[in-house]
Order: C-alpha cells, then structure tokens, then sequence
C-alpha cells in the first residue's frame, strides 16, 4: 500500500548503513542514525566550546545560551529534587541536550531524526529506569518498596492499589520512550503528508502550504518541549527515588 | 472480509482513541484560562504545569496513532 504511493510520509525514517562494520557476527554498522547522533553531540560540544571560549562578564550571545541552558536545567532539577539531585546534574544535562539537539536537527529537512526510533528512546528509558530503581534501593534499601503503598491509604484497599502501583511503576518506561518516539513519528509523518498534498494539489497547493507553516512551527515547539518534558519526568522519577516517602 | 480492507477499518477504528486526548487538551488549557483570570499573577508559574499536562495529554493521542500506524504498516 505504501508502496505504490511516490510520496511515502515512512520513507524518511529508514536507516541506511554507511560503513558496514560486522564484528563477531554482531552488526555494528556506522549508519546515518549514528551519523545524526554524532551531529547532535557535535552540535552541544559547538555550543559550549564556542560559547564558554572567552569567559566575560557581559556575555555575548553564544556565552548567554549555553548559560541560559545550564540555568535551565539546573532550576528545574532543583525544584524538582532539591539538592540531592546535584549529583545527577551532568546526566540530566547531558539527556536534556543530547534529545533537544536530536529533535532539531530531524526538522532540518533531508535529515534523520535518532529520536523517531523507539529503540534509541527505549535505550534511554530503559537506563533511567534502572538506574532510578537501583537509587532508590541503594538510597532507602528495602524501604523504598513503600512507593507501592502510598501513605494514608486504608489496609483493605491495599490488594486493589499495590498491584495498580507496581503496574503503573513498571509502565514508566514504555510511556516516557513510547511518548518522545511518537511525538516525532508522528509530527514528520504529518509534516510530509503534508508537504504531499502541497504537490499533488499543483496550483491549489498554497492552502496545505500554508497549514504546513503553522504545523512546522508546532512541531519545533513539540521538539524543544519533549525534550523538556523528557527530562523533567526523569527528574520526577529521580525525585520519587530519592524521596519515596513523599 | 479482505485482509487489507480489515487493516484499513482497523486503523480508522484505531484513531478514535484521539477523541479522549483532544478532551484532555481542552480540560487543561480551559483550567489554565479560568485559572489565569482567577489570580494573572500566577499565569507564569502555572504555564509550565501547563506545558506538562499538555505534552502527557497528547502523548495518549500519539499512542493511538501509533496502533493505527502500527496496523497500517506493521
């Protein structure tokens, strides 16, 4: 069905190997996912080295965004977690820029966006995930179990809510990698329909042109805010790890 | 009934679910709205809040969306 279809909205997600490399029967071929992800981090080393080069008082521009980001971050793990999270402050900083940067450069059009893959955001989720649990034992021991049985709840209730937690708490991150991957499927999808229409309409085009401007602007609001909310729900996770009991 | 028409009924059913988000996106900008006219001093403070809800309102539609897809080219 696709197939047939010249404009194919899931044709800019396939990953394509570069330098094939095999080792021991495992691939590890450099392909344009990795290409896009070495992109990214040059594109985070750029900012800071460029910003952070000449270190003055009134900050040129460079210098203000690379410290307006760090503030950024570093107020929203304070809030979230207090200062405990300072430990955590260069992994969450690090996620935050790496998963803004992959998700602006996707919208460059002709580009791949690492993020649309469920494997990459699965690999992250997956990690915090992991590490949030291990914290939360390593910080609380065997007390941390008390996540599943909320304070104030009434005993009976306890065969209904225990089970609902431990699912809910088990489903964080099918939801946090599941949530970034969509939003970016779904957005460039939509956005090449789109750009579609425009060409098979000829003449009439200018009406999905139009509507596609204002979806492009959506979709950098999208990428910069899943981003965003990528991290702080890492921050919350942290948070319910390190402070269990409230 | 034919496979592929089977897929396509399936996908369409699929996006219904998008229905519940677009509830949901209402509920949290109209609390925010009568919210802001209540006390505007803490409209700042409230849009952040905001954009979490929103974002985790529209990730339900985008789990939808990816069932449709998942039956359309899976």
């Amino acid at each position: 069905m696709a197939a047939d279809n010249p404009i194919d909205p899931i044709h800019q997600f396939e990953i394509s190997k570069i330098a094939p490399i095999q080792i021991g029967g495992v691939d590890i071929s450099f392909t344009n996912s990795s290409l896009f992800m070495v992109f990214a981090i040059s594109a985070v080393f750029l900012l800071f080295t460029l910003g952070l080069s000449k270190k003055s008082i009134i900050p040129n521009r460079m210098q203000m965004l690379s410290e307006m980001s760090y503030n950024f971050i570093a107020n929203m793990l304070r809030d979230q977690v207090g200062d405990q999270g300072r430990a955590y402050f260069p992994f969450i900083f690090s996620l935050f820029l790496f998963i803004f940067f992959c998700n602006f450069i996707g919208l460059i059009p002709y580009t791949f966006t690492v993020t649309s893959h469920l494997i990459v955001t699965f690999a992250f989720a997956a990690l915090i995930f992991l590490a949030v649990t291990i914290i939360g034992f390593v910080k609380n021991g065997l007390g941390y179990l008390r996540i599943f049985y909320p304070s104030g709840i009434p005993v009976y209730l306890a065969p209904l809510i225990v089970p609902i937690e431990i699912i809910s708490y088990l489903s964080k991150p099918i939801s946090l990698s599941v949530r970034l991957c969509a939003n970016m499927l779904a957005g460039h999808s939509i956005l090449k329909i789109f750009a579609g229409f425009t060409v098979m309409l000829g003449f009439l085009g200018f009406a999905p042109l139009v509507f596609l401007v204002v979806l492009y602007a959506l979709e950098t609001l999208i990428a910069a805010l899943q981003a965003y909310i990528f991290t702080i729900l890492t921050c919350i996770y942290l948070n319910d790890a390190l402070h269990p009991d409230h | 009934m034919e496979v592929e028409a089977a897929k396509l009924i399936g996908a369409g059913l699929a996006t219904i679910g998008v229905a519940g988000s677009g509830a949901g996106i209402g509920t949290v900008f109209g609390a925010y709205v009568s919210g802001i006219f209540r006390n505007p001093s803490a409209a700042p403070q409230a849009f952040g809040q905001v954009l979490l809800g929103f974002a985790l309102v529209e990730a339900i539609a985008l789990f939808a969306l990816v069932i449709a897809f998942l039956i359309l080219f899976g």
